[in-house]
């Protein structure tokens, strides 16, 4: 294990470069005049299952939305798929926060499936007999097929969230970008959610999704990086969640129980310098 | 039998009747994603800015549909651009249009000597006046607002639906905004004539706002509306024909008498919810079933 200490232009950035999925090279970015995130620097490799932790306001958001081209970045470059930024979109599911989401909207649950299938169709095409295999098939994996003609709002929110993890799974993506995915989930449904996960990190597929939940993140993922407004830590989750990296990530608010690290309070610290950047590389890329 | 068949001797009936049904119909189906987007104001605002474009064109001895596209176009245009770069709120913003575009009609309306009846009937429209040349535009301008709808409904439902996911997937949902809100301000031209600014956005939201008392599918609420559409339209007209009547407040009281009804006797109305609180819970379960009858 190599620790590097503060250097942009580190390990990561170029030797990674090639062959990274998300690959983002001092990147700084943010919303008006208010900084969101600075001096990124991170490549995520091909069949990682990396979680993106952080106190709120950290940027955990705003590092999805920059690897999804949703925001251009003020300062740096960003290669996602081996291209800029939007390019490869066709290839990338993102599924945004529950909240932002309007479920009083007069869709079933096979419209919102089928929106995954919308970039493939191209303009003019409508969804066809394959399509519709596809939305049956991956409404089966999350176990929703029995609700295809369920409006979503009556739904609930383990179930909504299944079916928004449909969506990105009948896009077959080459990259999940999922915003917290797991939270406010019943823990059956996160379970299932996180094996799903995990089978198409195993297929190859590269899965980043920001959470809460640090007890899911060390668990179920197998990398993690810790932000806070910029990257804070980056590495395999056991190595990364350990209590002195949290301790600096989240601001010194946290409870550590038998080495299960909770968090107590993690609001309002995200003003606070932002702490030296740690890196972790382990050479087998996960475990 | 005759007090239907009648009024269609008479050739400016039957061309009322083509514009009003396809004014009902564009209008019903642009309205979907008003409704669901929750912007009936800036539809409103629209329609009052197209008001000094028509003055503005009759001043110049142009056509008046040219003046009022122009305005129309051009403000929808604006507000796309103004609301996502200034830091104004959107509906003070649009208030502000409004109220200003509209006042400016009215200034260069009131210079005016005399009475205007052209002018006036794009206040409160009236589509048994409309001529066989302005029919030819109307016809043209509202076909191309459904075919341009038929061609980007998928798209347009995703970006209304999770903007952040469309634009993710590759849709370019920021394009797609202006030209939706282009097809917006064409449809209130081509309604001017027959409903007039000041009702134009009843044509635009009711038809939508009754049909999602209906349904709980995208693609039926959208056929739905263009029914209650063209349903009201001709039924609307009919009665401002017998009862010699102004069309265009006709047909948007058609259109709302519609909308009351289904608020009650709807599935999800007043009425389904007070008598029958298990309606919904049986019904999921009929949902249920025929999933499993289709998948098997």
């Amino acid at each position: 294990m190599a620790l590097g200490h503060n250097h942009p232009d580190g390990i990561d950035a170029t030797h990674a470069h090639a062959h990274a999925d998300v690959w983002l090279s001092d990147v700084s970015a943010g919303y008006g005049q208010r900084v969101a995130l600075e001096h990124v620097t991170l490549a995520v490799e091909p069949g990682s299952l990396l979680a993106v932790v952080g106190p709120n306001g950290a940027g955990k958001s705003t590092m999805l939305k920059l690897m999804a081209g949703l925001l251009t970045p003020w300062t740096g470059r960003i290669e996602i798929l081996g291209q800029p930024a939007g390019r490869e979109a066709r290839r990338v599911a993102y599924v945004p926060q529950a909240e932002l989401v309007d479920w009083a909207f007069p869709v079933t649950v096979e419209d919102v499936v089928m929106m995954g299938r919308f970039p493939r169709l191209g303009r003019i095409r409508r969804p066809g007999a394959d399509d519709r295999r596809a939305v049956q098939s991956a409404l089966a994996e999350v176990g929703m097929a029995r609700h295809l003609r369920t409006q979503v709002g009556r739904l609930s929110g383990g179930q909504r969230r299944r079916v928004f993890l449909a969506r990105a799974l009948a896009a077959e993506p080459d990259l999940f970008l999922l915003d917290e995915p797991v939270t406010g989930i019943d823990p059956t449904t996160q379970e299932l959610l996180m094996d799903l996960l995990e089978a198409q990190a195993e297929r190859g597929k590269t899965v980043v999704a920001t959470t809460h939940d640090l007890a899911c993140a060390a668990a179920r993922f197998h990398q993690v990086l810790a932000v806070n407004r910029t990257v804070v830590a980056y590495g395999p989750s056991n190595l990364v969640l350990d209590a002195d990296v949290l301790a600096r990530a989240y601001g010194g608010h946290l409870l550590v129980l038998d080495g299960r690290t909770v968090v107590l309070d993690d609001a309002h610290h995200h003003d606070e310098a932002a702490p030296g950047e740690r890196h972790f590389h382990d050479h087998d890329g996960g475990r | 039998m005759d007090l239907l068949l009648d009024p269609l001797g008479f050739s400016f009936f039957l061309r009322a009747l083509v514009a009003s049904t396809l004014v009902g119909a564009a209008c019903a189906i642009v309205g979907t994603y008003v409704v669901l987007r929750g912007v009936a104001f800036i539809g409103d605002a629209i329609a009052h800015a197209g008001f000094p474009g028509i003055v503005v064109a009759y001043l110049l001895g142009w056509p008046l549909y040219v003046g009022a596209t122009i305005a129309a176009v051009g403000t929808a245009l604006a507000i796309g651009v103004v609301t996502r770069k200034a830091g104004i709120r959107q509906d003070t913003a649009i208030g502000v249009l409004f109220a200003g575009t509209f006042a400016l009609g009215v200034f260069l309306f009131s210079g005016i000597s005399g009475y205007v009846a052209d002018l006036f009937s794009f206040l409160f429209g009236n589509v048994l006046a409309i001529g066989p040349g302005d029919l030819v535009a109307l016809v043209g301008l509202g076909l191309a607002v459904i075919v341009v709808v038929a061609l980007l409904w998928k798209e347009l439902l995703y970006a209304t639906f999770d903007p952040l996911g469309a634009a993710a997937s590759g849709i370019k949902v920021e394009r797609l905004e202006l030209l939706f809100l282009t097809l917006v301000a064409i449809t209130i031209v081509v309604s001017l004539q027959a409903v007039g600014i000041i009702l134009v956005v009843a044509m635009l939201v009711t038809p939508a706002a009754t049909a999602q008392l209906l349904t709980v599918r995208f693609t039926r609420l959208m056929l739905v509306a263009a029914a209650i559409g063209i349903i009201s339209a001709v039924v609307g007209l009919y009665i401002s024909y017998w009862l010699d009547v102004a069309s265009g407040a006709t047909i948007v009281l058609v259109q709302t008498a519609l909308f009351v009804i289904a608020v009650f006797v709807g599935p999800h109305g007043l009425i389904a919810q007070r008598r029958y609180p298990v309606l919904r819970l049986a019904e999921d379960e009929l949902d249920d079933a025929h999933a499993k009858g289709s998948a098997a």
